[in-house]
């Protein structure tokens, strides 16, 4: 049985990017939010550090300094006009969420207090700049319930548990609806719609170590992907210094903005040597690649040499107390380690996901060089590439991006649908996905989708992570398709109709693989080392040839093509990146 | 005062920096399936785990290698997104912080009580979020936004700091003995979420939330228990901020 629903406007995933999209556009035409999870379960709420915006309200800052930082530290794959954007409007950004409620910490004279983050400075890498608003170390948390609160409050219409699986186009390639199942039934679900904003978050559960949530399956990019439509940088992917060693459990850069510092097993604050100037709060990739070559150089510690340790034992106890209370608590709780007094193992985590779906700065999902929009079509948070992030990440920036281009997507996408005819529906609207399904669901015997999981996750780790190489990634791409193949045989024993996880979690992990076929063919072209995407047989930065962002396009014969579209300049012209 | 490098070194034996032995852990799973039968089984698993594993991690293993029809919800993994609240050895906690280490060889896990059993550990969140979203939980500020930030002391927002750390898991709400006879009950996790708001300086709908609390299904419906407090994976004093919410009904302190 399939049932058909009618909206103007659907935003797929419930997390802070989606609800942001919601609030705005349900103000203003009919919404739905169909959220694989109850929103409140999203993976923003594990963001922990901070949102940074140019307030000034500890010391002097400026959104222009915020702009230039985060070009740089995107190591200038950044497009300019949209890091100029996000950074002016980030201020508006954090006094809306506050109006909204949001418990920031606050100063002596009742301002909303800031702290240091990685790659954030005064006046164009002068020194580090106090810009990150905060909830102690819950930031994301406070950002998720707040909207979470805000949606309740306007009585945003959610579907929970609802999996969203295809994209509905119609004959002119404009946007139609999407097709969802529902977890609880087992019933397909259409949902016709004028417009369409994904927002279903990262991909990093095809990583052995990663902070990522389980959920984390790259749906919404795999979704467009299979539809034909271009992913966009997909080879830059952020591997975050200070995970929970073995578990890659996030520990914030909060805790270096604080005064935490990075150790190898001598006990040597080693990031003195990589980043004379900011040492410890230099930008993830740098810390992550300065971890890897302390290994390599046979001072990582633990029983197999590759771990560094985080220190923040020399910090006031009232510190750890009210600004870092849950990364201590991890700590105690997964390594039986006592952060007060000695130092916590890490090691890099796969961590947040640059590239995603092409968008413009309001949201809209643009195709090839020439950035056609795709009518109805938006994408924002990390499953989007508008692109702020360039080839690295800066901290705090994704709980801006989430609520800057959550707010411009919902806002552009009902300004769309106010203005749109409901489109048609294709004929069996729901064909594809069933198909998908009953061939899942009738097999009788097959592979281990958990196996093919678990190939995908050791190999990413040790093939497509901190460094890469022609070598490595040609193996990875052989045994990708490997694992497609096996995964066009996944078998499962759920066959019920009752909250089949079983059967979710073998799509979901075909949407990995999607992802990751993506990565590893992205990667392999980029014949250069830019922000994370370290490539040990190409060390060096290759302007004359690499300052472009890379599309990943699907064949209709299975395999992947590359095109190329050159980075939006601005006022910064691209130099060694030094800290 | 010992250098880090002391610390590095002297602390390499330690338990997380080795490996250390699998043990092999029996569950004893409560499980349901209404497409099965209309009655609740047991099921028991022996799973090889290592001591610092999370139980989630080998509910995954039994899910993955023994029994894909095994049904519980889970995302995060490390205590943040509330998904994977269950019954473990007749405690309610999340999956995903509790560690085989903390169990012994033998676990029992069962969904947590109260809320409709869907499938196996599954539960009906709704009539749950029914409850939290009964006492307006957002901020309520009529007076005019300015441009800036409304202003609150450090000690304005330490006043309600611990109530804004709840996760809406429910282990607070399903340990409740009286929100098990009493399904209109709005449990210990709606009160926190009152609490936050009722205690927040910025707010102008106190009032209005302890009218809704002092109702029948409200907050005098509590036992002082301590069951709630136990459970909160949080660490909120949840009886506490129950316990202050009476208090400011009954003499308006708030």
């Amino acid at each position: 049985m399939v049932t058909t629903h009618t909206y103007d406007a659907l935003v797929i995933g419930g997390g802070g990017a989606g609800m942001r999209a919601a609030i705005e556009s349900s103000e203003h035409c009919t919404t739905a939010v169909i959220s694989k999870l109850y929103p409140t379960r999203s993976h923003t709420g594990a963001a922990q550090g901070g949102v940074c915006a140019a307030l000034a309200n500890v010391e002097e800052d400026s959104p222009e300094w915020h702009a230039f930082d985060t070009v740089k530290g995107g190591d200038y794959l950044v497009d300019q006009p949209a890091a100029q954007l996000m950074t002016e409007e980030a201020i508006e950004a954090i006094i809306e969420l506050e109006h909204y409620g949001l418990p920031f910490n606050r100063t002596p004279d009742g301002k909303i207090d800031q702290r240091r983050f990685g790659g954030h400075t005064a006046n164009h890498g002068e020194r580090p700049v106090k810009r990150a608003c905060y909830a102690a170390d819950r930031t994301g948390h406070m950002i998720l319930q707040t909207l979470y609160q805000q949606c309740v409050k306007r009585d945003v219409r959610f579907f929970n548990e609802f999996y969203c699986l295809d994209l509905l186009l119609d004959d002119a390639g404009g946007t139609a609806g999407i097709v969802a199942y529902e977890l609880a039934t087992g019933e397909i679900h259409v949902f016709r719609s004028k417009a369409v904003l994904f927002a279903t978050g990262g991909y990093g559960r095809m990583f052995r170590v990663t902070s990522n949530a389980h959920a984390l399956t790259g749906d919404g990019p795999a979704i467009v992907f299979r539809r034909g439509l271009p992913l966009e940088d997909m080879e830059m992917f952020q591997f975050h210094p200070t995970g929970l060693a073995r578990l890659g459990v996030l520990l914030s850069e909060a805790a270096r903005g604080e005064g935490g510092i990075v150790l190898n097993k001598d006990g040597e604050r080693f990031m003195e040597r990589y980043a004379p100037t900011i040492k410890d709060l230099a930008p993830r990739d740098m810390v992550s690649r300065a971890i890897y070559q302390e290994i390599q150089e046979g001072r990582g510690g633990g029983p197999n040499g590759d771990w560094a340790y985080l220190d923040i034992s020399h910090l006031d106890p009232k510190v750890i107390e009210e600004k870092l209370p849950d990364i201590t608590e991890f700590a105690r709780i997964y390594l039986k380690v006592e952060p007060t007094k000695e130092p916590v193992p890490i090691q890099p985590t796969a961590h947040y996901a640059m590239g995603g779906i092409p968008t413009d700065i309001d949201g809209r999902v643009v195709v090839g060089p020439d950035e056609t929009p795709v009518p109805g079509l938006y994408a924002a948070g990390e499953c989007a590439c508008v692109s702020v992030h360039g080839a690295n990440r800066l901290g705090t920036n994704s709980l801006l991006d989430i609520v800057v281009f959550g707010r411009r997507g919902g806002a552009h996408m009902a300004r769309f649908a106010k203005g749109a005819d409901l489109p048609d529906l294709p004929s069996e609207p729901a064909a594809q996905t069933l198909g998908l399904l009953d061939s899942i669901l009738t097999r009788d015997s097959g592979d281990n989708g958990a196996d093919i999981r678990k190939e995908l996750q050791d190999n990413m780790f040790d093939l497509a992570f901190v460094v890469r190489s022609e070598e490595g990634l040609s193996k990875m791409q052989e045994i990708l398709g490997n694992l497609r193949e096996r995964h066009d045989r996944v078998a499962i024993t759920d066959k019920g109709s009752v909250y089949n996880t079983d059967l979710m979690e073998a799509v979901e992990l075909g949407f990995l693989l999607d992802c990751a076929e993506a990565l590893v063919v992205s990667a392999r072209a980029r014949t250069e080392s830019r922000g994370a995407h370290f490539r040990d047989d190409h060390p060096l930065r290759d302007d004359a040839n690499w300052l472009k962002h890379t599309l990943a396009y699907r064949n209709d014969d299975g395999s992947i093509r590359l095109d190329f579209k050159p980075v939006k300049m601005g006022p910064y012209v691209p130099m060694e990146r030094k800290y | 005062m010992a250098t880090a490098a002391d610390v590095l070194s002297g602390s390499d034996d330690r338990e997380v920096r080795g490996s250390s032995d699998k043990v092999r852990l029996t569950l004893k799973i409560r499980r349901f399936n209404p497409e099965v039968s209309d009655d609740s089984w047991w099921d028991e698993f022996v799973v090889e785990a290592d001591p610092l594993e999370r139980l989630v991690e080998v509910l995954h293993e039994i899910k993955w290698h023994q029994d894909g029809t095994l049904s519980f919800r889970r995302s995060c993994a490390h205590g943040i997104c509330g998904s994977d609240a269950m019954m473990i050895n007749g405690r309610n906690a999340l999956a995903c912080k509790v560690l085989v280490a903390d169990v012994g060889t033998k676990v029992t896990i069962e969904p947590i009580r109260g809320l409709a059993v869907l499938k196996d550990l599954i539960v009906d969140m709704d009539p749950f979020l029914d409850g939290f979203k009964s006492v307006l939980p957002y901020l309520v500020n009529e007076g005019g936004e300015p441009d800036k930030e409304r202003f609150q002391s450090p000690e304005e927002r330490a006043r309600y700091d611990d109530t804004t750390k709840c996760i809406l898991c429910a282990a607070c709400t399903t340990s409740c003995p009286v929100f098990w006879g009493d399904e209109g009950y709005v449990g210990p996790a709606a009160i926190v979420n009152a609490h936050r708001f009722i205690f927040d300086s910025r707010d102008e709908a106190g009032a209005t939330r302890m009218k809704i609390l002092s109702e029948k299904t409200g907050v005098f419906r509590c036992r002082t228990t301590f069951n709630c407090t136990d459970a909160c994976p949080r660490g909120i004093q949840v009886t506490q901020a129950v316990q202050e919410v009476k208090r400011a009904i009954l003499f308006e302190r708030f």
